[in-house]
C-alpha cells in the first residue's frame, strides 16, 4: 500500500508508535561517570520494571520531521486572523520567548536561597505593580496558573473575608451570559450558583438583581465588559447594591483588552478580580496553555491572599510564609514564573500609553468589523460593543467551517450561550485593515452561499487535508490512546 | 476605518461609557522599551539570580538536561501561537500530538486512561481527590506525610471550603516509608482516597500494592502521586493504583523558579466519566481517514457549568508537548538509561553520607547533617558555586540538621564528591 497517498507537502503522518522499530534511538547520555549500579539488588527486584511496552523507538530524525510535520495541519496567530471571542488571541511578540529563555531565569530552583533569587523577586514585584496600576487595585497575587484557577481563588477569597466577619454566607450569584468557568469555580469554593438573567440589553437587570441580594449571598461574578462584548454600564449601580448588603463584587478580567488604560475596575467598586495574562497581555496560547490568572484585590482583602506573598527588607527581598489569614497554597511553588516574564515584557514593550492605544485599536477594529457586517448579518444586541461583537445567524455553526475554506480560523460558535446561534468575534488590536477587510469579505460572501448553495456551506470545509471530523463518533465510542 | 464607523477620534470609541468608570490619568508604567532594553533588564535580572550552579536540590523541581529538539518543536508557530483545538479540522498537529501523549502517559503509569494535562501535579492531587469522592460517594481523604507538603497544602486549601476532612498518617521513622499501622487507624467507611506519593517526598519508594490491597480493603481508592517522571522509567508502574496524579517536569521543562509545569491525572478505564481537564480521541473525517478531536466534553465546565467534574479550562499544553517530544527522543531505552543513571550518581552519594531512612531510593535522598547545621554545610557548598540540599525541618520540624539532596543526570562525579566532602564524608 502506497502511503505517501498526498502530494508532499501534505503527506499523511503516521503515529510515533507506528513507525517505531526495535533499537532505534534519538537521544545520547554522556558516559556514566560514576560506578553504575543494579537496579534489581539496590531496589528489590519487586521495585523494577519491565520494558516499557510499546513506547516509541525513534531517531531524532524522525521526532524532528513527525513534529514538524504535525505543525503544519495547525492553524496559527502567525498565520491569519483568529477571531476567537472572548479569548483575545492576539500577536505573541518573540522577544517574550527569548527572554524567558535567559539562562539566569530558566534555571533557577524555587528552592534555592532567597539571596540567590533576587532578580526573580525583582520582577514578580514589579508585574505586581503594574498590574495593580492597570485595574486600579491594590494588592496581586500572582499564583494562580489560568483564569479559571484565579476565579477559584477569588471566590476562596470572598469566602476567607466574609468568613471572618463571622458569616460565609451560601450563594454566589452569576449572569448566564458568563463563561462556564464561572459557575464551576463557584461550586468548587463550596457555593451555590444562582444565574441572573440578562435583559433586553445584553446588560445585568439592576431592578431584578436588586430582588435576589440578601443576606445569604456572598458575591455577583460579573464579567465587564460581558461576554456579549458590551459594557455593564450600571456596573456602579451593582456594586451599590451587592456592597450596601454586605457582598462583594468579583470581575471575570477575561475581556481586559477592552478596558486596559481607559478604566480601571478597581476605581469603581469592583473588589476583586482575575487577569488572563495569556489573554491581555500575549502570553502564548501554546495549544490550549500554559495560562496564568492572577487575581488583584482591594485593601480588606489583602490579609487573605494565598501564600507566600514577597516582602522586602534591607536585606532583600523574601517570601512571606506567616500569614495566619490567607487562605493557603492555591499551588506549589509561587505561579508560573515563565508566563510571568512574558507578560511583564509585554508590559514593558507597550509602557502605560502602549496599553491604551492597544486598546484603542481593539474597540476600533471590532467595532469596523460590526459596521462592515452589520448589514449581512444580525447583531445579536443593539449596545456598543467594546472589543468583540456577537451576531446571530441559524448557521453560525456551518458558516464557522466554511470560514476556514477562505483561510481563517472560525469565529466562537454558540457562545455566550444566551444569544441563539453566536457568532462572536474579537478581531484584537493586532489586525491591520487589509486583513479585516479580507474577513468581511469572506463573511459576506458566505451569507450569499448560505441562500444560493446552502450544501456548500454545510458539508464544509472542503480544503482542509482533513475534513469535517465526526465528533460524534468520538464521543460514542471512545478511543483515548493508541494500541496495538 | 473611524470614517467608516462614523466617529472622528479613537477616544468616541468609549464615549458611551459612564464618565465615572472612565480612567482619565495616565498609567505610572514607564513608556514603551525597546527590544534591546528589554532583553537587557532581563538578563541584568537574570544575573541577579544564581547562574551556572551545580544544583542538588529537588523536592518536587529537577534539574534534568533538556534535548534542543524541545524547545525547537515547541518554538513552531503553529504549535506555540494556536488556541485549543476546538476546530479539529484545523488542530489536527496540536490534536495528535496530544492523543500521543495520552498514549504515553498510559504505557508509562500502567493506567488505561491520560487527559491532556492539569495545571501541575500539585493541583491534580485536589482534583484526583475530588475524583475519588464522586466515585465512591464518600466525603474523607487520608494523605501520608510523606507526600510533598506544598502538595498537601493545596490540597488542604481546595478541601477546607467544602466540609471535606482529610487526616494525614505517619512515616515510619527506619524506612521513610509510609507507617502501614498508621495509614489503617486513619481509614474508615468514609475514606473516599488514600492519597500516597512514590517515590515520595523523601526519595522513598513505596509498596503500593500492598497499599492499594489496605486501601481497597476498606472500599477506599487508591491515588497515587509522582513528582519526578524519569523514575517511571525504571521503577515499577503504579498499576495498583485507581487514579494516577503527577508531575512531568523532569521531561524537558525548565526549572523556571516552580513553572509554567504540566500535570497530569491517569486512571482506570472504568473511571473515564469522572476524569477532569480536556481529552483526545480518535475518529474518522468525512473521507474516512483517521482523524482526532477533543472528546467526552460533557465532563467539562463549557457544557455543564456548576455540574462539570472541574473548572479547569486552559490546561499546559505547550508544556505537555515539551514532555511529549522528550518521550519521543528518549523513547524505550533511552528513558531506562537516563533512569539508570540518575539511580547510579544518588547511590554514588547516597552511600557515602549518613541517610536517615533505609528505604530504597530512586534519585533523592535524605542525610543527616551530624554536628553541623544545614546552613553551614549549604554555605560552605556556595563558594564552590554548588546549591546544596534542602533543610528539612522547614516541612519536618523532627527532622532536624537533615538535608534532602537529589542527584540527577546532570550532577558530575566531581561535584558529588565536593558535597561528600562537606558533610564530612
Amino acid at each position: 500500500m502506497i502511503t505517501k497517498v498526498r502530494q508532499h507537502p501534505t503527506q499523511n503522518e503516521s503515529l510515533l508508535f507506528e513507525t517505531s522499530s526495535p533499537g532505534k534511538i534519538g537521544y545520547q547520555l554522556p558516559a556514566l561517570d560514576v560506578p553504575p549500579v543494579d537496579p534489581s539488588e539496590v531496589l528489590g527486584a519487586e521495585y523494577v520494571r519491565e520494558e516499557i511496552p510499546d513506547f516509541p523507538e525513534v531517531s531524532e530524525v524522525d521526532v524532528i520531521r513527525h513534529f514538524t510535520r504535525l505543525s503544519t495541519w495547525n492553524y496559527a496567530i502567525d498565520l491569519g486572523l483568529y477571531p476567537l471571542g472572548s479569548c483575545t488571541m492576539k500577536y505573541n511578540p518573540r522577544v517574550n520567548e527569548a527572554v524567558a529563555r535567559t539562562e539566569g531565569l530558566m534555571w533557577i530552583h524555587p528552592y534555592q536561597p532567597d539571596a540567590l533569587s533576587q532578580g526573580a523577586f525583582a520582577i514578580l514585584a514589579e508585574l505586581e505593580r503594574v498590574l495593580a496600576e492597570i485595574t486600579g487595585m491594590d494588592a496581586v497575587t500572582l499564583q494562580p496558573a489560568a483564569g479559571a484557577h484565579g476565579e477559584l481563588t477569588g471566590i476562596l477569597l470572598v469566602r476567607a473575608l466574609l468568613e471572618a466577619q463571622g458569616n460565609p454566607r451560601k450563594r454566589v450569584i452569576v449572569p448566564d451570559s458568563a463563561h462556564g468557568t464561572n459557575p464551576a469555580s463557584v461550586r468548587m469554593a463550596g457555593y451555590e450558583v444562582v444565574n441572573v438573567a440578562s435583559n433586553d440589553r445584553g446588560m445585568l437587570d439592576t431592578e431584578a438583581l436588586a430582588r435576589m441580594v440578601d443576606d445569604d449571598v456572598a458575591a455577583i461574578m460579573i464579567t465587564n465588559p460581558n461576554t456579549l462584548g458590551v459594557f455593564e454600564e450600571h456596573i456602579i449601580e451593582v456594586a451599590r447594591i451587592l456592597h450596601s448588603k454586605g457582598a462583594l463584587v468579583y470581575m471575570d478580567g477575561a475581556n481586559l483588552n477592552a478596558l486596559a488604560g481607559i478604566s480601571r475596575p478597581g476605581d469603581y467598586g469592583v473588589d476583586l478580580m482575575h487577569l488572563n495574562l495569556h489573554k491581555t497581555f500575549s502570553t502564548p496560547h501554546g495549544g490550549g496553555g500554559p495560562g496564568s490568572g492572577p487575581v488583584a484585590v482591594k485593601k480588606p482583602l489583602e490579609p487573605f491572599l494565598p501564600l507566600p506573598r514577597l516582602q522586602h527588607a534591607s536585606s532583600g527581598w523574601s517570601w512571606n510564609y506567616d500569614r495566619p489569614h490567607s487562605i493557603g497554597r492555591v499551588r506549589a511553588f509561587y505561579g508560573n514564573f515563565g508566563v510571568l516574564v512574558r507578560a511583564l515584557a509585554y508590559i514593558m514593550a507597550h509602557g502605560g500609553n502602549g496599553l491604551r492605544r492597544a486598546t484603542l485599536d481593539a474597540l476600533l477594529n471590532a467595532n469596523y468589523l460590526r459596521k462592515l457586517l452589520e448589514t449581512d448579518y444580525e447583531i445579536a444586541y443593539s449596545a456598543p460593543s467594546m472589543h468583540e461583537c456577537v451576531f446571530r445567524h441559524a448557521a453560525t455553526g456551518a458558516i464557522a467551517k466554511r470560514l476556514i475554506d477562505y483561510g481563517f480560523h472560525p469565529y466562537t460558535v454558540s457562545f455566550p450561550l444566551i444569544v441563539h446561534g453566536a457568532m462572536m468575534i474579537e478581531p484584537t488590536e493586532t489586525e491591520s485593515k487589509q486583513e479585516l477587510d479580507l474577513f468581511v469579505d469572506a463573511l459576506i460572501s458566505i451569507a450569499q452561499e448560505v441562500k444560493e448553495s446552502p450544501e456548500l456551506v454545510q458539508t464544509a470545509p472542503h480544503s482542509t487535508r482533513t475534513n469535517k471530523v465526526d465528533e460524534v463518533a468520538a464521543a460514542r465510542k471512545p478511543i483515548l490512546k493508541w494500541t496495538r | 476605518m473611524l470614517d467608516t464607523i462614523g466617529l472622528s477620534t479613537l477616544e468616541e470609541l468609549y464615549a458611551h461609557l459612564p464618565e465615572d468608570v472612565r480612567f482619565h490619568g495616565a498609567l505610572n508604567i514607564p513608556s514603551g522599551k525597546s527590544e534591546y532594553e528589554i532583553i537587557d533588564y532581563f538578563r541584568v535580572r537574570g544575573h541577579e539570580n544564581a547562574n551556572s550552579h551545580a544544583n542538588f536540590l529537588g523536592a518536587g523541581v529537577y534539574h534534568h538536561y533538556r534535548p534542543v529538539l524541545v524547545d525547537t518543536v515547541v518554538s513552531r508557530a503553529e504549535f506555540l501561537t494556536s488556541y485549543t483545538p476546538y476546530q479539529a479540522e484545523i488542530s489536527q498537529g496540536t490534536l495528535t500530538a496530544i492523543f500521543e501523549f495520552q498514549t504515553m502517559i498510559c504505557q508509562l503509569t500502567g493506567m488505561d486512561v491520560a487527559n491532556a494535562s492539569m495545571y501541575d501535579g500539585s493541583t491534580a492531587v485536589p482534583e484526583a481527590a475530588m475524583m475519588a469522592m464522586r466515585i465512591t460517594g464518600r466525603e474523607g481523604i487520608a494523605v501520608a506525610r510523606t507526600v510533598h507538603p506544598e502538595y498537601r497544602e493545596v490540597l488542604g486549601t481546595y478541601t477546607r471550603h467544602q466540609g471535606v476532612p482529610v487526616t494525614e498518617f505517619e512515616y515510619d521513622p527506619e524506612s521513610g516509608q509510609l507507617d502501614l499501622e498508621s495509614m489503617e487507624q486513619v481509614l474508615n467507611e468514609n475514606t473516599a482516597a488514600v492519597i500516597i506519593q512514590s517515590p515520595n517526598f523523601f526519595g522513598v519508594i513505596e509498596d503500593a500494592k500492598r497499599i492499594a490491597e489496605m486501601a481497597h480493603a476498606k472500599g477506599a481508592l487508591l491515588v497515587l502521586v509522582f513528582t519526578e517522571a524519569v523514575s517511571l522509567g525504571l521503577l515499577e508502574p503504579p498499576r495498583d493504583a485507581d487514579i494516577v496524579a503527577g508531575e512531568l517536569q523532569s521531561f524537558a521543562i525548565a526549572p523556571s523558579y516552580g513553572g509554567p509545569f504540566a500535570g497530569i491525572i491517569a486512571c482506570k478505564e472504568k473511571y473515564v466519566r469522572q476524569l477532569p481537564g480536556r481529552l483526545v480521541g480518535e475518529t474518522k473525517d468525512a473521507s474516512g481517514n483517521r482523524a482526532f478531536c477533543l472528546t467526552l466534553a460533557t465532563r467539562e465546565q463549557h457544557i455543564r457549568r456548576e455540574k462539570a467534574t472541574s473548572n479547569i479550562c486552559t490546561n499546559q499544553a505547550l508544556i505537555a508537548l515539551m514532555a511529549t517530544v522528550f518521550m519521543a527522543l528518549y523513547g524505550k531505552q533511552g528513558l531506562r538509561e537516563l533512569a539508570e543513571q540518575n539511580l547510579a550518581k544518588a547511590h554514588y552519594l547516597g552511600e557515602r553520607l549518613w541517610r536517615r531512612f533505609k528505604g530504597p531510593y530512586f534519585n533523592e535522598f535524605v542525610a543527616a547533617t551530624g554536628v553541623q547545621s544545614p546552613d553551614e554545610i549549604n554555605h560552605r557548598l556556595l563558594g564552590f558555586q554548588i546549591v546544596g540540599g534542602l533543610r528539612l525541618d522547614r516541612f519536618y520540624p523532627e527532622l532536624g540538621n537533615s538535608v534532602l539532596l537529589c542527584c540527577t543526570e546532570m550532577a558530575s562525579r566531581a561535584d558529588m564528591d565536593a558535597v561528600a566532602e562537606a558533610f564530612g564524608a
